[in-house]
Order: structure tokens, then sequence, then C-alpha cells
């Protein structure tokens, strides 16, 4: 069995994703109703056999708005924590890398950019693109990329004294070689942690967008946006805020407990 | 602690507001539809454009522009709103204070729950309430603020049971028992995250150092357990909770945001929100210059404590 799976937080962080990745790659196939299909008959009903979920405002039945909304927030956390890594891993990299004066001006503007409260520096760029699935995407990126580039750079820093690169250096192979073959492998694994982890965060801020309306726009079935729009009728059917709400909560609690289950298996020493 | 630590702490809060003030204002200089359109509407003429444009200052090159704003951001002076017509001083001003007494409930509340929260996990290790308090940390990271909101209005202030009010604000020179009610919710919203967050911290922190040599050194020496834990073992693992409340004060600083907006509390993450809805650009500049300093601030004074308490930090 797989050293993450050992723990009972790495078990249940992975059921967990299990479940949504299933979701998302089969959900609109399985929903057992058109995510959009009005059932004027059976509005804002609580879980019933007939809709397991209960319904909302429109009588669109709650499951399978649910399961349709599946791909779209699997995909905007993987999709927005990927672009982030990545932009975030070549600016850490080649400033730690560099050093110097490239490293400690890069640093400053990291740090002031780091300064704003991450929610805030989301918002501000979301304003500047406009609303929308990608534009809060490329937002939720661009506000992961200084953390990560910090993350990263500290990473290659506190591999590149090692003696294996001292060695490499006194071989006399290039830097690129030293920094593809040494440098990297040996830096990547606190990076794939901060990653998983930041899925979950990924998740939650594209769904506040969606719920403040400058994320993905009706009627698509987003799951901060589907909070949003049943607000107004929480109080005659909690279940079209709870089901969303609480699927939201499943998923970025998966990625964290995976997160935290990778970590306890890179670095046993921290084990708790 | 030395002076010249002191100093150069402050020289980089100031070097990483700076970049922040640019930042702020690269992205609101370039937002589409600018001052001029939003004053005089969808409609206007380009001559008419043209004129607001040079009567604003539009048509001046950014840096001068910026530099133009920073020296009257450095004097208080943050311009005028453009839809409410008011000094942005005096609308941010209230709003701020506002703010500020919410997070502060919030952050006081949090630190008085989840640090013994934390150390009662840590040293009931392994029993039915450290997995229950472990349980709860993983669930309150993973809810975000509107979905906490939400619940806890369903479960509170439902019109059939009305426990607490769904919203609003009452100013504490008026009725300040009226004003804690109107925070519970808002209040305890923003603390869950954090104080799942941060009881995870000490609880962590906390058994790394029970498992420690100087503890066991401790307890060999017969000192009594009580005092071991609250002489020994607390003191060096609340360090690291300081420093992550402090970095925590950004999480909650951007909760502000949200949870304003649902319960209508008239501060600046409500003020934020109608800024960015109206394009108002001076208001949004003001605010987030504002919400970074209080980031910048309190991760500074967070800093001098640990420093204070704990002597093997150096000041490099």
């Amino acid at each position: 069995m797989p050293r993450a799976l050992k723990s009972p937080t790495g078990l249940i962080g992975t059921v967990l994703l299990l479940i949504v990745f299933t979701a998302a790659l089969f959900g609109p196939l399985i929903a057992p109703y058109d995510p959009q299909l009005f059932h004027v008959q059976a509005r804002l009903q609580g879980p019933s056999r007939e809709f397991w979920l209960g319904t909302d405002q429109y009588g669109r039945d709650l499951l399978s708005r649910l399961l349709n909304g599946a791909p779209a927030t699997v995909l905007f956390g993987l999709g927005a924590t990927v672009l982030g890594v990545g932009a975030g891993s070549i600016i850490g990299v080649i400033a730690g890398v560099a050093g110097g004066r490239t490293d400690s001006i890069v640093m400053r503007i990291l740090d002031g950019m780091l300064a704003m409260p991450e929610l805030l520096f989301t918002l501000l760029i979301v304003s500047f693109l406009g609303g929308g699935t990608a534009q809060a995407m490329l937002a939720v990126a661009v506000t992961f990329t200084p953390g990560m580039a910090r993350i990263s750079r500290s990473a290659v820093l506190s591999v590149r004294t090692r003696e294996y690169v001292l060695a490499a250096q006194a071989r006399g192979e290039s830097q690129a070689w030293i920094v593809g073959r040494e440098v990297l492998p040996n830096a990547v694994a606190p990076i794939i942690v901060e990653a998983t982890i930041r899925v979950s965060f990924a998740i939650m801020i594209g769904a506040t967008l969606g719920f403040l309306g400058l994320g993905a726009q009706p009627p698509s079935t987003e799951w901060g946006l589907m909070v949003a729009e049943a607000r107004q009728f929480m109080f005659r059917n909690p279940w079209c805020v709870a089901v969303p709400g609480l699927a939201i909560a499943i998923t970025a609690m998966g990625f964290n407990l995976f997160g935290d289950a990778l970590r306890d298996v890179f670095d046993p020493k921290r084990n708790h | 602690m030395s002076l010249a630590y002191l100093l150069r702490r402050l020289g980089a809060v100031l070097i990483v507001l700076c970049v922040v003030s640019v930042t702020v204002f690269a992205i609101t200089a370039v937002l589409p539809g600018n001052a001029a359109l939003m004053i005089l509407g969808e409609n206007a003429s380009a001559e008419n454009l043209a004129a607001m444009e040079r009567q604003l200052g539009l048509d001046r090159p950014v840096v001068v522009q910026y530099f133009d704003w920073i020296s009257g951001v450095v004097q208080g002076d943050f311009g005028t709103s453009l839809r409410l017509q008011l000094p942005v001083s005096q609308v941010v001003g209230e709003a701020f204070w506002n703010s500020m007494s919410l997070a502060v409930i919030a952050l006081v509340a949090v630190t008085l729950i989840a640090i013994p929260m934390g150390t009662f996990a840590a040293l009931k290790r392994g029993s039915i309430w450290d997995l229950f308090i472990g349980l709860f940390s993983y669930v309150g990271t993973a809810l975000p603020e509107f979905v906490t909101a939400t619940l806890l209005l369903v479960f509170f202030a439902a019109p059939s049971r009305q426990y607490l009010p769904a919203g609003g604000f009452v100013a504490p020179g008026e009725d300040l028992s009226g004003f804690f009610v109107h925070a519970i919710l808002p209040a305890t919203t923003l603390g869950l995250i954090l104080m799942a967050h941060i009881s995870r911290q000490v609880r962590s922190e906390l058994a790394d150092v029970l498992s420690s040599d100087f503890v066991r050194a401790a307890r060999l020496k017969g000192i009594p357990e009580g005092r071991v834990i609250r002489r020994h073992a607390l003191p060096n693992s609340l360090t690291p909770a300081i420093a992550v409340i402090s970095l925590d004060i950004g999480y909650l600083l951007g909760g502000i945001i949200v949870v304003e907006e649902i319960f209508a509390w008239p501060g600046l993450g409500r003020l934020l929100i109608y800024a960015l809805q109206n394009r108002d650009l001076p208001v949004i500049q003001a605010v987030t210059l504002l919400l970074a300093v209080v980031y910048a601030l309190s991760n500074l004074v967070a800093d001098i404590v640990i420093a204070k308490l704990d002597p093997r930090v150096r000041y490099a």
C-alpha cells in the first residue's frame, strides 16, 4: 500500500479525492436530470426519492446541477494552481540559481505582492481582467505566483549547497546540467506538497469569486454561483445552499488532507 | 533587540509598501473604463471625454500621475470619490474603524479559543477529543467564508427563529451591546478558518516540544507535570503560533471583504466591493493600500514580539 494511504488523514483525503474526481469525470454522464430543466411542480424541495438532494428555486435538480458543476470546479482548481505553480517555480528557480542582485530585486518585488491579502489581490486582478471563469482562473494563478516563487526559491537554496551539487560543480558540469539534474529533482517535493494544498485554496477562491458575481456567470453550474443564486431562498430550502457549499468544502478538504499526507511521506520527521 | 534591527525591519516594510502602491496604481491605471468615462457616462462625446481627462490629469504620463497620487497619499489626501463626490479619506476613515473593530473582535476571540484548544488536543494526543479537534480543524479550513456565513444565517437568523440579527451595524457609541450582538455572526464566520488553522499549528508545535529532550529533562528532574507544561513546553510552542497568527491576518483581511458584504457591515470590504462594481478608482486604491499597510504593520509587530520572546531569533 502506498505510504500516503497509511495515515487516517491520507486515507480520508484519498477517498474524498476519488469521489471528487469520479464526479468530475463522469458527473455530467450519470446526472439523473438535465441540470437546466425546470420542474415547476417541485420547487425548493428537500431530498426525496425523486430528487435525491432536493431542488432549487426553479425546481432544477440539485444533484444534477452539482454533478454538472464538478468538472468546472475541479478544472478551475487544477488549472489555476498549475499556471500559478508553473510561473512561480520558474521565477523562484531563476532567482534562487542566479542569486546576488537579481535574487534580491525579485524577492523585494515578490514581498510587495505578498503584502496584499490573497483575496484582495485576486479581486483587483479580476476587476482589471473583467469577470468570467477564464479571467478568474488567471487571477488566482497570478495571486499564487509570488508565494510559489518564494517556496521554490527556498527549496532551491536549501539544495544548492548540498555535497552532491558541490560535487557536480567540482566535476565541471555545466550550470544547466546541475540545475536540471541535481537541483530541481531534489527541490521538487516541497513544491508538489504546496501545490496540492493550494488546489483547495484555488477552488475556495474560485467559488468565492463566483459567489460575488465575478467568476462564472449564470446559468453556469459553478458551485459558488449556485450558492449565490439560491441565497434569497435559503430560509425556505436550506438544501439549495448547503448542498453546493458542502461540496466545495469536501473537495477542498480532499486536497488539503491529501497534501498533508504527501508532506508526511516526503518529510517523515514532521510526523504527528 | 537592537535599534538597527528595528530600523532595518521598518525599512523593509517601507520598500514593501512602495511596491504595493506601484502594483495597486498600475492595476487601477490600466482598468478599462477610466475615471472620465465614469463621471460622464457611456454616452459622453469624445471631446467632452478629452476635456474631462485633461481636467482630471489623466492625459499626463502614468509616472507623473503616480507621483501626484502618492504624494497626496503621504499627506493623507486620497483624492475624491468619483461616485460619492466626497473626499476619499472621509469615506474610507469611518469604514476603516468599522473593519478594524470587527477584525480585532474576531482575532481576540480566535486567540482565546484556538490556543487552549490546540493545547488540549496536544496534551490528550490520540484521544477522542484530539480526533474531534483535528476533524474540526480540517473541516474549518475547507469552508470558504461565504459558505460558513450562509450556513450560520440559516441556523441562527432564519425568520422563524431569529436568535441573532442577519446583518447590519450599530455604532458602538450608540449602543454597545447592540454593536456586539451584530458582530457575533460576522466575527464567527471570520474566526472559523483562523481557529481551525491556529489550533492545528499550536497542537503540532506543542506535540513536538512535549517529546523534546528539554521537556524530558524537566520531567526527569521531578518537576510537576503542570509546571513542565506551563513553564517549559507552552512558552516554547507559542512563538510559532504568533508567527502563524500574524500571517493569518492576511486571510482575515481578505475574509473581511466577503463577510462584510454578506452581513452588510459598513467597513472597508463592503466599500471595496461597491467601488469595484462602480469603478471608483480612488476608493479602490485607498482601500487596497490601507489593507496592505495594516497587514505589513501587523507582521512587523509580530516579528518584534517573536524576537522579544525568543532570544534565539537572529536579527539577520
